[in-house]
């Protein structure tokens, strides 16, 4: 497991240099699948509904009515039936990487696993959506998808009676199957945004747009295909007659030949243990436990921004229970908190420039508390001649992975996030002279580990978001890099760089 | 890389987009079957005859009977598994023996099997036993037919009916 996840991160990481040089590191379109998921999803849904217009639901004519929207009103309803088509196939592409890409960068684990385990029966929606709309043009691939589909589920021990018969021959053809798979294309695409919703709802903020240039773009480009390579039917279904060669969409039909070659009980078993596989990935192995945030009343005003911050909802805000003259509190829901300190981050209370010893804020980790976090800022940066000391504080997630800790009076400071710093720290660690510079790494831009603290840490360091940087602070003394895991080299070039900078203010 | 080479190379990724989806969507074509064959499917479901024959209740036990139970005799309900057998030319090409469906074996047993042969003239013989009769079967029906490429020819089922169908 360990070795496929690795080799598949590091496939991610070599494609997506191309991409965030093609497209700049906002834009990379892999950092937006999920959101193009959604994109796709009401594409298909707008282009059905306005074929559901034009298209006869009766197994008599439906094939008619296809092919009129096809040829006769190429211009309109042709194009929707292949933007149709595309953007179904574009969103198994996208849904496949999005899958892939969260297995590999090892998002899906322990408490990451609700959005895991609700995108497993999405797969299957997906694929009953896709070949049952195969299935309504009613040609010779409906045809075939017809016999092998049901011939497939004829292997599962439940039917008295082959449903394969319902296709036998042209005297056997009825409307009853037909019926059901028209009913499923119209039904089963609406359970499915219900379970997309229920998908994102352990993410706050969750991204169901892409960003319009890459929307519009996409699109654009999907309209193109579709006017160069129309969507088509093959002939009209006869059930006297073999459809000995198919065309089939790939992207949802690849699982068909194998019916010809492995027995359909064996295909089902293999289903039904790489569904398993795939629902029990979050805990393969099991993730050592980490203990999660922790709020302290006494240190507490209930102004809401760890609710607001917090990227997986764990954090609510219920009545006061201290009788302090407050009206709410933050309560941390444990099954939800990552342990990402982004909510200690956000807490007005984390400053070191407190007197208090050691320092307790309203909210934070446990395990890695900001009092900690304060002396290791604290603590003196070995200078080497004329080198300027940097304090770099660098998420677990990020490119930091193989800094030394105390190198050319360089101190790296590592959080499980970057948005776990509060802002007041690189004003406590310039304005108290523990370094000469900050930099902040953390994860790419729009790719965060823990999905928005890179967001916010930029916002909050724009003086955008609360808490924010104080406007004392001197921007020249402080950087900001944002690299996908892996960019060791970068990182280091990004470091050398602002060494030279802050060398070149000293000598100012 | 020059950042002025990111349009182009926008377009590309875009263009490469489009051509793998576009050519996914229908190619390469699959070989279901082969088209200069006939495909025969022998599809039958029937309900095979009781393990047991039913036994007629006498007045007195069917008096013993809760008034809504009373029926004039009782049958277990398991079925026997069916036999089917399909001959082309003298060669058996398909022996099966199908159980009763259902938890309590009491449904009909279901055949389905789909295979290819040369098109041209052929005899076909299709049997089944649903009885204990060992040794010769309950139905039936030999035809010469003539097998079309690229045509289905199904073998079908239908005690009602008189037996086997060919069409």
């Amino acid at each position: 497991m360990a070795f496929v996840k690795s080799a598949l991160y590091r496939l991610f990481a070599k494609s997506e240099r191309f991409f965030e040089f093609a497209f700049g590191q906002r834009y990379n379109p892999f950092t937006w699948l999920g959101a193009f998921g959604w994109y796709f999803y009401w594409i298909t849904a707008a282009t059905g509904l306005y074929l559901y217009i034009f298209f006869d639901t009766g197994i008599v004519d439906a094939y008619a009515s296809v092919d009129y929207m096809t040829h006769q009103q190429w211009y309109a309803a042709g194009i929707m039936r292949s933007l149709h088509r595309y953007a179904s196939d574009a969103l198994v592409v996208v849904v496949a990487l999005h899958l892939l890409r969260e297995f590999a960068m090892d998002r899906m684990r322990g408490k990451h696993f609700f959005a895991w385990v609700t995108g497993v029966p999405l797969l299957a929606f997906i694929y009953l959506c896709g070949i049952s709309g195969y299935w309504l043009v009613w040609d010779e691939l409906a045809q075939y998808i017809a016999i092998a589909t049901t011939e497939w589920l004829d292997a599962l021990p439940f039917f008295a009676e082959p449903i394969a018969n319902n296709f036998l021959d042209s005297e056997a053809l009825g409307g009853r199957f037909f019926t059901l798979m028209v009913f499923i294309h119209i039904f089963v695409p609406l359970f499915m945004l219900l379970l997309m919703w229920v998908h994102i709802q352990r993410h706050s903020s969750a991204r169901v747009n892409p960003p319009r240039p890459l929307a519009i773009a996409t699109l654009a480009a999907l309209v193109l295909l579709s006017l160069i390579y129309p969507a088509v039917s093959h002939g009209p279904a006869d059930l006297d007659v073999v459809p000995a060669t198919v065309n089939l969409d790939w992207f949802y039909l690849a699982g068909y030949p194998l019916l010809d070659i492995i027995p359909g009980g064996n295909v089902w078993l293999i289903v039904a243990a790489g569904t398993i596989l795939l629902v029990l990935l979050p805990w393969l192995p099991p993730e050592p436990k980490v203990p999660e945030a922790r709020v302290s009343l006494a240190n507490c005003n209930g102004c809401s921004r760890c609710f607001d911050d917090c990227p997986f909802s764990a954090i609510t805000m219920v009545s006061r229970s201290d009788g302090r003259p407050y009206e709410l509190e933050p309560a941390v829901n444990p099954g939800n908190c990552t342990s990402c300190g982004i909510c200690a981050g956000s807490c007005p209370t984390s400053t070191p420039f407190r007197r208090a010893k050691p320092i307790k804020p309203g909210i934070e980790l446990p395990h890695r508390t900001i009092s900690e976090l304060r002396d290791r800022v604290m603590a003196p940066v070995n200078e080497v001649g004329e080198t300027p000391r940097i304090i770099v504080f660098a998420c677990d997630q990020g490119s930091a992975e193989s800094f030394d800790d105390e190198a050319g009076g360089v101190r790296v400071i590592k959080l499980p996030c970057v948005g776990m710093l509060p802002p007041s720290f690189v004003d406590y660690a310039l304005s108290r002279q523990y370094a000469d510079g900050v930099m902040l790494a953390g994860c790419a831009e729009n790719d965060c580990f823990h999905r928005l603290g890179n967001e916010w840490t930029m916002r909050r360091m724009a003086r955008e978001r609360d808490p924010h940087l104080r406007q004392r602070v001197p921007d020249e003394r402080v950087s900001m890099t944002w690299l996908p895991p892996g960019a060791q080299r970068r990182l280091g070039s990004a470091l050398r760089d602002f060494r030279a900078h802050l060398q070149g203010l000293r000598h100012e | 890389m020059n950042s002025g080479l990111r349009i182009p190379l926008q377009v590309l990724a875009y263009a490469a987009f489009g051509v793998a989806v576009g050519y996914l969507s229908a190619s390469p074509a699959y070989e279901y079957a082969d088209a200069t064959n006939t495909t025969v499917k022998l599809s039958l479901s029937h309900a095979a005859n009781r393990v047991k024959p039913c036994v007629r209740l006498t007045p007195e036990q069917i008096a013993e009977l809760a008034p809504n139970m009373r029926r004039p005799e009782t049958c277990e309900r398991q079925r026997l598994p069916l036999t089917v057998e399909l001959e082309i030319d003298g060669e058996i090409v398909a022996n099966i023996q199908a159980p009763p469906s259902g938890l309590w074996n009491d449904g009909p047993a279901s055949v389905y099997e789909r295979f290819e042969v040369e098109p041209g003239m052929h005899t076909i013989t299709a049997r089944l036993r649903d009885s204990t009769r060992s040794g010769s079967w309950d139905y039936t029906h030999t035809q010469d037919v003539s097998l079309v490429a690229g045509r289905y020819f199904t073998v079908t089922f239908r005690a009602e009916k008189g037996g086997f169908s060919f069409r």
